[in-house]
């Protein structure tokens, strides 16, 4: 009953705090929702965590079967872990922030975008817009339809880039984790550590040879240049995840394939291979953030026909009065593809991170 | 169906050897042992006949054909791996079939013969399994399974039961004298334990840091081996050994005095040991020689002794007893009805018909 008691003033305190600070951040456009907006956000506190005290709680009376001696009923522990999951769940809101303002302004119809008072405002309205595809249309906010328009040869670029570049690097660092961790070579142990040097290269620092290079080779403004120089610069980060991955592979198993009659590329494919999936999924996830997220590259390398998703995003800001509505919905169109890849992958990526630590 | 044949054969890693100058004939259709303590380099011989590792000197032969520069999948071989190492990601039957599928055999011959070789070892309702859902005494089937399916001509086991537990262990050491029976193929098996070595092969290779000690049949490694480790490692528990004794004649009898207790050497013997007086020698007698006197066997050369008894370890159908005499402990097995009582002092009876003398020197064996 203290507890609970003690928990109220934490709860009312925690979101008297936060709401007086929100207030005070919107005292000076003196709106009434203001007030409003403060007790919402203190009742609100208070039923987002109530819930989570009472499972901490209930989760110390299971324990509490085996008699305790002298047990005291307010434990500090409780106090501590409603405490901290409060501040979890505060960093993440604030965290959160941004991501709504950018969702929230991607919906607004371009009047009420340009205006930085109602930044934290559901849009009054939708409007809504039919975006053409070939033969048939979808309906969907005016912002995304345009930033389609807008953006759509870039997204292209983008995925092109990303899923050909990914799958290369995936397939070319597993060959040579395959080769580096299961076959002698000489001076492998020179070679691998120097392939491993090439992850702490500054982009900066290889940029103009970089250019010139891809200039010389007519690759220069291509995205298989750009392709080419993603594949190359993912090749130590792909090669030591997949070597060490194969690490793990008994030994064993790859000499009764080579009895077996399986030769070099057998055993690769036949055995190495179908056990990658964990080593393949990290990687995948891996490049295809780092290569769809990259800018430097892409702004040196790709010109107006090959560039990439993240270059346009860019190139919107500066320049005539910018229509926030459409770097928003871009914004977020250009961030879904590793949402989902994390969203659908994720759970292998753990694991695979993971893989050898737990069992060898 | 093939022999096999160790010409010379020598393995180096660096500055360290790991077989030296091995040379075995192995015939057609045996069961070869491999045995020794672990890094004696048994293993590393297996590999190399497997082409799993390079041949530093010296040839391997599998039947006519040096097979040094032969690549693992053409030498007509099969093995067994310690681990079993069965391919994850397939099902028993694909486990089985791997090998034959590499070789572009029909797919109806292969169908046919995994299911008669996994009838054969009574895994047929496994065939859909994955290896991961195996126990490990199934497992180890399948591993065998997959080896003899491609009808090898030299079958190689490397350690294949040390992952059972005891009780499996037993039956799957008869289980594989049976296969050997069966199939007729050259077997060579690798192995740690002289137990497993005694009672499946038919001739037993006994290795000691990358040499060869002994190659014989079981019961003459076993009665008459020819150095000081082999006739340690062989047999359990080990030989008792008494260094630095006196031979000596006396009154027309020749003798061996421990420096404990004095034994009469039968006269059998007397010519063979005869040039050896005065050498520094060490006597040899395993435990099963050595029992109570009133159970003792009729046929023997009995020389009586008396000692105190340090522990006695009923196993069942016989006692192990550690004798003392003046600090030196060795090993008696008595009958189990034997009467005797931790910290009493019993009489007992060696069989010297089973008498080992070696050289201290050169560790080899007086025959």
């Amino acid at each position: 009953m203290n507890l609970i008691i003690a928990w109220i003033i934490f709860g009312t305190l925690v979101g008297s705090v936060g709401t007086y600070l929100l207030y005070d951040e919107r005292k000076r456009n003196a709106e009434q929702g203001a007030l409003l907006g403060a007790a919402v956000g203190a009742v609100g506190n208070l039923v987002l965590l109530v819930p989570l005290w009472v499972y901490t709680f209930m989760r110390g009376e299971g324990e509490g079967d085996q008699p305790v001696i002298g047990r005291d009923p307010i434990q500090p522990r409780h106090f501590i872990r409603v405490a901290l999951y409060a501040f979890l769940i505060l960093m993440m809101i604030v965290y959160l922030l941004p991501v709504y303002t950018v969702l929230m302004t991607s919906l607004k119809p371009r009047a009420e975008a340009d205006d930085l008072d109602t930044v934290w405002n559901l849009p009054s309205e939708i409007e809504w817009d039919d975006l053409e595809i070939g033969s048939f249309s979808i309906r969907m906010p005016v912002g995304y339809a345009t930033a389609l328009e807008e953006f759509g040869p870039q997204l292209k670029n983008s995925l092109l880039l990303t899923v050909t570049a990914t799958i290369l690097s995936a397939l070319m660092g597993s060959l040579n984790g395959y080769v580096l961790a299961k076959w002698k070579i000489p001076g492998a142990n020179v070679l691998f550590p120097l392939m491993l040097f090439g992850m702490f290269i500054p982009y900066q620092s290889i940029l103009i040879p970089l250019f010139q290079f891809l200039n010389d080779v007519n690759l220069g403004g291509t995205l298989y240049g750009l392709i080419m120089a993603h594949v190359v610069y993912g090749l130590p980060i792909t090669t030591l995840i997949f070597r060490n991955y194969y690490a793990e592979v008994p030994t064993e198993m790859l000499e009764a394939g080579a009895i077996d009659g399986a030769g070099f590329f057998g055993i690769y494919r036949r055995i190495v291979f179908p056990l990658s999936l964990p080593g393949f999924v990290v990687v995948i996830i891996w490049q295809f953030t780092q290569i769809w997220n990259e800018f430097l590259f892409a702004v040196t390398i790709s010109n107006e026909d090959s560039k990439p998703i993240t270059v346009g995003l860019a190139e919107l800001s500066g320049g005539e009065a910018v229509n926030w509505t459409l770097p928003m919905a871009g914004a977020i169109l250009a961030a879904l593809p590793t949402l989902l890849v994390y969203i659908v992958l994720g759970r292998y990526f753990i694991r695979g991170l993971l893989a050898g630590s737990v069992k060898g | 169906m093939a022999s096999v044949t160790y010409r010379n054969v020598t393995k180096r890693w660096g500055d360290v050897t790991a077989v030296r100058n091995l040379s075995i004939e192995i015939p057609d259709g045996e069961f070869l042992v491999f045995v020794g303590p672990s890094g004696c380099g048994k293993s590393t011989s297996l590999r190399m006949l497997a082409g799993l590792e390079e041949i530093t000197e010296g040839e391997i032969l599998i039947g006519d054909r040096v097979v040094n520069n032969v690549a693992p999948k053409d030498r007509d071989i099969a093995m067994v791996f310690q681990s079993y190492a069965l391919y994850p990601h397939m099902t028993v039957y694909d486990n089985m079939a791997f090998g034959l599928r590499l070789r572009r055999t029909p797919k109806q011959v292969i169908d046919e013969r995994v299911r008669e070789v996994a009838a054969s070892l009574g895994i047929e309702q496994l065939l859909d399994r994955r290896p991961r859902q195996l126990s490990g005494g199934q497992r180890q089937r399948v591993a065998v399974g997959r080896a003899i399916v491609r009808e090898p001509a030299v079958f190689l086991l490397d350690e294949p039961l040390s992952n059972l537990d005891a009780k499996l262990r037993v039956e799957a050491r008869a289980f594989i004298s049976k296969l050997h029976q069966r199939l007729g193929t050259t077997f060579i098996y690798v192995t740690h334990d002289q137990t497993e070595a005694m009672t499946m092969g038919q001739r037993i290779a006994v290795l000691r840091a990358g040499e060869l000690m002994q190659i014989d049949s079981p019961s003459n490694l076993y009665d008459h081996p020819s150095n000081v480790f082999v006739a340690g490692f062989i047999g359990s528990p080990a030989m008792n050994f008494f260094d630095n004794v006196d031979l000596f004649e006396e009154g027309g009898k020749m003798w061996v005095d421990t420096g404990y207790f004095r034994l009469e050497v039968p006269e059998a013997r007397y010519d063979l040991y005869r040039p050896h007086m005065g050498k520094q020698l060490t006597f040899g007698i395993r435990p099963e020689a050595i029992s109570h006197p009133n159970y003792q066997p009729a046929d023997i050369r009995p020389s009586l002794i008396e000692a105190n008894v340090d522990v006695v370890e009923l196993m069942g159908n016989e006692k192990i007893v550690y004798l003392e005499e003046s600090g030196k402990t060795f090993l008696a097995r008595f009958d189990p009805r034997a009467d005797i009582t931790v910290g009493q002092r019993t009489g007992a009876v060696f069989n010297m018909a089973s008498m080992h003398l070696f050289d201290q020197e050169t560790e080899q064996a007086l025959q």
